[in-house]
């Protein structure tokens, strides 16, 4: 990035919640409430690491006719802290507030230890249109790191303000930052015979949730499209029956992934490029992996095994496909080639090895791991490599890993009082718990660019 | 037991549960009442008892109809009658029918195989331990074990329809083994019961 203001003109920032478009299909089934928004995701951190980063992002300067509903300096100091990678100084404790880089004694931010400063601005310049701008400073060097103009309307406030933490966070830590990403999420209210289930998707802070589907029946397994746009899941709402669709998050329109193949369809896995799903089709008392080319409609059958195979996921490079199988007595992870061939193991550590995560660089993969010493189910990753394994998390229950698209952090289910969704760092250092008023379970990070 | 189960609340199952365990293995209808009333909570009770309630009816209302003695009970209600079991276990990742099981299987293939014009469900479920895709394909490889038992014991493959629920649809909440026992299972579920 340069050092040099820069207009933000092709910023994906300007994603909002477009006018929902009841498709009629869905009507019939379902009662659908695009458009209501619950409760968000508590997240807070419940390890963070001794030398987190000390900075301070001073409130922005507000101007014009029409001030913004959101305070952005906040977002962006919640999302750094959220991380655990930084400690923010306290606004009522800042000795001045400067918002324009020429007014910042530096001598005075050096002395509060604050190595990193952001101020900004918001100009109001027309009806619902924002200039926002933003600074970096370095405090030691007393120089600029980055400044950037975003332009912005009311609804696209907090997506600018995530892309400021972007911005902030890859210029500190080198790595790319995963704020203005998003996260779905599966949860069920009621009693337990008779909960009702909903599938949501959400900001990465946990705001913004906006439920897509709602069913009396299990909802299980989202996938993201490659391009962010779609979700493919798994749901039983066909009278116990699982089938497989594909639903656009924003428009809610969505189809069922139909096969010649009677049967469950489940555990739906978008190809990297995003023209193939792989999936599993349950039939007989027998699970096999199956790949479908979503325009030609072109069916492979991945494995043909007497044993349960299921939970398939793509590497990134498209070229293989790690699930789950017990064709060895117990659930273990295996890798086959995208386009056949024989499976091979890869597991070995552990009784039981479940549903692979792959990390963005494809150099390692999450699973939910049981040592087999009677301490339940845990996140793991191994490295493919090397075949290193390290347990990350302390649950009983864990499951349902997802890497955040800039694989700092891999997001999953746990068990509390009730489920709940967890967060930790690929090094296992810093934990966060995203808590919800209901059952929550089923995460998956979207990737980039959505 | 399948309409037993799904009316009941938490509180009550592990009651019916002893209940049947009960009426299996006692002789008189009367003396499992009392046993297992003792073991219920009050409120749960009513429900708890529900099985049992046509024969209990003339000590309980005044306006019961007289129970005639050639009247033939419901045998899909008679709690002497294996047909009122439509509950399969299964041991921990598991798909093997259990020895115990065989009866219950054996009495439902000779209903199903005379009665060709009835149509059923077998729902396959697991506990909670394993993932919930994973969880799924077992709960199906269950309920497809008790199929294939059926069907070679004369049910016709159209009769039944499969699904699973794997871990989604537990009968008992709880993280430990009375709890996954009881969720491990396959359930025969007949329309219109």
């Amino acid at each position: 990035m340069e050092n040099t203001s820069t207009q933000f003109t092709k910023a994906p920032a300007a994603r909002i919640r477009k006018p929902v478009v009841i498709s009629s299909v869905l009507l019939i089934l379902l009662a659908l409430t695009a458009g209501a928004y619950a409760k968000p995701l508590t997240i807070t951190i419940t390890q963070g690491i001794e030398a987190a980063l000390p900075i301070a992002v001073v409130p922005f300067r507000v101007s014009g006719a029409v001030p913004p509903s959101e305070d952005l300096a906040q977002i962006v100091s919640n999302d750094l802290v959220r991380t655990g990678q930084f400690k923010a100084f306290p606004v009522k404790d800042m000795l001045s507030k400067p918002t324009d880089p020429a007014t910042i004694k530096y001598q005075n931010w050096r002395i509060l230890g604050v190595e990193s400063l952001v101020i900004g601005q918001v100009e109001n310049t027309g009806p619902d249109n924002y200039t926002i701008s933003f600074w970096l400073q370095d405090v030691f060097q007393a120089k600029q790191m980055v400044a950037y103009k975003i332009p912005a309307t009311s609804k696209t406030l907090r997506a600018a303000a995530h892309k400021i933490s972007d911005i902030v966070y890859e210029q500190l830590t080198g790595v790319k930052g995963a704020f203005s990403t998003r996260i779905a999420y599966v949860t069920a209210e009621g009693d337990f015979r008779e909960k009702r289930y909903s599938l949501w998707i959400a900001d990465s802070d946990g705001e913004n949730a906006q439920e897509i589907l709602r069913s009396k029946e299990p909802i299980m397994s989202p996938s993201w499209s490659p391009d962010g746009k779609r979700i493919a899941y798994a749901s039983l709402e066909q009278g116990g029956a699982q089938k497989v669709y594909i639903q656009n998050w924003q428009t809610t329109e969505r189809e069922q992934v139909k096969t010649p193949l009677s049967g469950l369809h489940g555990a739906p896995s978008w190809s990297p490029k995003g023209d193939k799903l792989a999936f599993t089709i349950t039939k007989n008392g027998n699970a096999d992996i199956y790949t479908l080319h979503l325009k030609t409609q072109k069916m492979r059958k991945l494995t043909t095994h007497w044993a349960i195979d299921t939970e398939p996921v793509w590497t990134p490079d498209g070229g293989s496909i790690i699930f789950t199988s017990d064709r060895g007595g117990r659930p273990q992870l295996y890798r086959v080639a995208a386009d056949g061939g024989k499976p091979r193991r890869l597991t070995f550590e552990g009784r039981e090895n479940l549903k692979a995560a792959v990390s963005p660089d494809g150099k390692m993969i999450a699973m939910v791991h049981d040592s087999g010493n009677g301490n339940g189910y845990q996140i793991a990753t191994m490295e493919l490599d090397s075949g290193a394994m390290q347990i990350l998390t302390e649950g009983r229950l864990d499951e349902s890993p997802s890497f955040a698209p800039n694989g700092s952090m891999i997001i999953y289910a746990t068990t509390g009082r009730r489920g709940e969704l967890a967060a930790v760092s690929v090094d296992g250092k810093i934990k966060q718990s995203l808590s919800y008023q209901e059952d929550v379970r089923e995460p998956a990070w979207s990737p980039f660019n959505n | 037991m399948m309409k037993v189960i799904t009316r009941m609340t938490l509180a009550t199952v592990p009651a019916i549960f002893l209940l049947f365990v009960l009426l299996a293995g006692c002789g008189t209808t009367g003396e499992v009442e009392d046993q297992a009333s003792a073991e219920t909570s009050a409120s749960a009770s009513t429900e708890a008892s529900e099985p049992a309630s046509t024969e209990r009816a003339d000590d309980q209302t005044a306006t019961a109809e007289p129970m005639e003695p050639q009247t033939q009970m419901d045998p899909f209600e008679d709690p002497n009658n294996l047909l009122s079991q439509r509950v399969v276990y299964f041991d921990f990742d598991s798909s093997a029918i259990r020895d115990d099981a065989l009866p219950v299987i054996r009495a439902h293939a000779d209903y199903l195989a005379s009665n060709s014009q009835v149509n059923f469900t077998l729902e396959g479920h697991a506990d909670e331990r394993g993932t919930r895709e994973y969880n799924l394909a077992l709960g199906e490889r269950r309920a497809d074990a008790v199929r294939r038992l059926l069907i070679a014991n004369g049910v016709s493959p159209a009769q039944v329809r499969v699904v699973s629920y794997g871990e989604e649809r537990p009968a008992v909440l709880g993280h430990d083994e009375s709890a996954w026992s009881m969720n491990r299972r396959a359930e025969l579920v007949y329309a219109n019961r």
